[in-house]
């Protein structure tokens, strides 16, 4: 599996690979080192700028940015770049469909020690709400690197979900292709279906191992890019596995699984139950004690995998 | 770009204004108090300062313009209009859904709009990402900006202050619509954001007073600020709220009220005795 890389460390790495191209800038809110576009700044230092601890103005400048043909990197955690600078992001990035690049680090719990205050779990919510973006929310370095490359090809606002826990590697260079729109089929099953995003892929697989062990051939896909959504896959799954879980580092409501949800309802109902952080707020802590404190470890998506197939079974 | 003597900016000023009235009034809804305050401006920046192109609107080379207090579109579209960005009777479908024209200003849909706008404290930091952008390109562009009074209680404007100081954009100005008044009164009653002019000077900003509804102090404002160099140029146009209208003048309830039609007929007829009076008739 080799080393182990936070999404948000191959965000930096993939911003300095295709920083070459002249229009791209990068902005950041004096948290260069934490989201790694200090990376892209020890590169390209001429087109990084600090915007200081003003994340509103930084969003809005970035709108500027992007008025003169710029393909604007905006970076800060992800509470504050979706949270603090949201109405910004609204209304100018996403309603004048700008070309600004949100990179949003330090999402979900695994933040871990700096606790709720810095724990977004509202972010993939609310940043899918808002017409003309597209939200981007890849589970290792790899498929990264790929949604980076997707985002500066992309022509307009994307919001690209990263996280602070270094992962293991999911996928490989070789072979590996990124679609933005399209989620991808992580293992093949045919009783149930995981659909997971971020850093839940991972876990996914975990417990597809583990149902594997008790004669359960559960399927997985990482939904990678949560808006526009892969209507055909989910639907896909709901019709061959007929049950789905969705799993996610993100609060239980407006996040992926109120996404796959949507999808299911209008279409092809399906028992699905839905992993995630249950409506509170997170804490501090390690982050492997806070994924088991709230409910997001391998264990839970086996026990409502369970849950799910007798509803599929009634 | 051709001269325009003072007299022909009058002229121009008088008719954004008589069009200001009458997208408020068919619209009936928009604000027409700052947009009447501050139409002087649009006329000495879009027919004496600006480098503009109605012809190719998003031409590169361009000065752009921001409106920072995106309500006044009526001023910022009677003046695109004016300059031939788009037909003068397109102005009658302001704020209709079949229109173009949105409420608050949309550079997707308006030619001549260089940036969507409506949400205050916004705009002014758009102007920053726009002077960033010609400082990295080495382009020679300049960038304006317009805000209001009650638009500095946005913490916003201070952040955006803050940076293009930091950057030293002194390839950017900044007007403000100093008309002391805002939806719910005086803007030192309900939330002042005075000293403005000490607090712009400690932002780092080069802080230049003018009478807002004289072309000439306007013009040398803005000709002090090209050669100001290393800091961006603040220019504190004291104005008037509803400026032109006898009956709108000063008063804080027509910052967003349109008039009725006896209101509409007795304010066109102030402004084109003005206008008539220009051209000697």
């Amino acid at each position: 599996m080799g080393d182990k890389i936070a999404t948000r460390e191959a965000y930096g790495s993939a911003l300095a690979e295709f920083g070459g191209d002249n229009r791209i800038v990068v902005l950041d809110a004096d948290l260069s080192k934490s989201t790694k576009t200090d990376t892209f700044k020890k590169k390209y230092p001429e087109r990084f700028i600090n915007m200081g601890i003003a994340e509103a103005n930084m969003m809005a400048t970035a709108a500027g940015l992007a008025s003169c043909g710029k393909i604007v990197f905006a970076s800060s955690f992800a509470m504050f770049a979706a949270g603090r600078a949201f109405e910004q992001v609204r209304n100018s990035i996403c309603y004048p469909r700008l070309n600004v690049k949100i990179g949003a680090t330090h999402a979900g719990i695994t933040v871990g020690e700096d606790g709720a205050s810095h724990q977004a779990i509202e972010d993939i919510a609310i940043m899918r709400a808002v017409p003309n973006m597209v939200v981007l929310s890849p589970s290792d370095a790899v498929e990264t690197r790929h949604a980076v490359k997707a985002a500066i090809e992309h022509d307009g606002p994307v919001y690209l979900r990263l996280g602070r826990l270094a992962v293991p590697a999911l996928y490989s260079e070789e072979n590996f292709t990124f679609e933005l729109g399209k989620g991808i089929t992580v293992a093949e099953g045919t009783d149930v279906t995981i659909i997971a995003t971020g850093l839940m892929v991972h876990t996914a697989v975990a417990a597809k191992e583990i149902l594997a062990g008790e004669g359960i051939q559960a399927r997985v896909i990482d939904i990678h890019t949560i808006k526009p959504i892969d209507q055909g896959i989910i639907l896909k799954a709901a019709k061959e596995t007929g049950a789905i879980v969705t799993a996610e580092e993100h609060n239980v409501i407006g996040g992926l699984g109120s996404a796959v949800a949507e999808v299911l309802i209008q279409n092809c109902p399906v028992p699905l139950k839905m992993i995630g952080v249950q409506d509170k707020f997170g804490k501090s802590g390690k982050p492997d004690k806070l994924l088991e404190m709230y409910g997001l470890t391998a264990n839970d998506i086996v026990s409502q995998v369970k849950e799910v197939l007798k509803l599929k079974n009634k | 770009m051709s001269e325009y003597s003072l007299n022909d900016l009058k002229k121009i000023s008088y008719k954004i204004r008589m069009n200001v009235i009458e997208q408020v009034y068919h619209a009936a809804s928009g604000h027409p108090g700052g947009s009447l305050s501050s139409a002087d401006i649009f006329t000495v920046l879009y027919f004496s300062e600006m480098n503009v192109d109605p012809k190719n609107p998003k031409w590169e080379e361009r000065d752009r313009f921001v409106l920072s207090k995106g309500h006044c579109s009526p001023a910022l579209y009677a003046t695109l209009a004016e300059k031939g960005f788009f037909p003068k009777e397109d102005l009658s479908t302001f704020r209709q859904a079949d229109s173009y024209l949105e409420g608050h200003p949309n550079m997707t849909y308006v030619p001549g709009v260089d940036m969507s706008t409506g949400s205050l404290g916004q705009g002014i930091s758009a102007a920053v990402g726009m002077a960033l952008a010609g400082k990295l390109d080495k382009k020679d562009y300049r960038v304006y900006a317009l805000l209001g009074d009650g638009e500095l209680q946005e913490g916003q404007v201070w952040e955006a202050l803050m940076a293009a100081a930091h950057y030293k954009l002194d390839n950017m100005v900044a007007f403000l619509d100093y008309n002391r008044l805002q939806i719910d009164g005086k803007i030192t009653e309900v939330m002042s954001p005075e000293p403005v002019a000490d607090k712009f000077e400690a932002f780092g900003w080069k802080v230049i007073n003018a009478f807002g509804h004289d072309h000439q102090q306007l013009k040398e404002a803005l000709a002090e600020a090209k050669k100001t160099k290393g800091k961006p140029t603040m220019i504190i146009a004291h104005t008037t709220k509803g400026k032109g209208v006898s009956f709108m003048e000063d008063a804080a309830g027509w910052h967003g009220t349109a008039p009725n039609k006896e209101q509409r007929d007795q304010a066109i007829a102030e402004l084109n005795a003005v206008v008539l009076e220009l051209e000697g008739k």
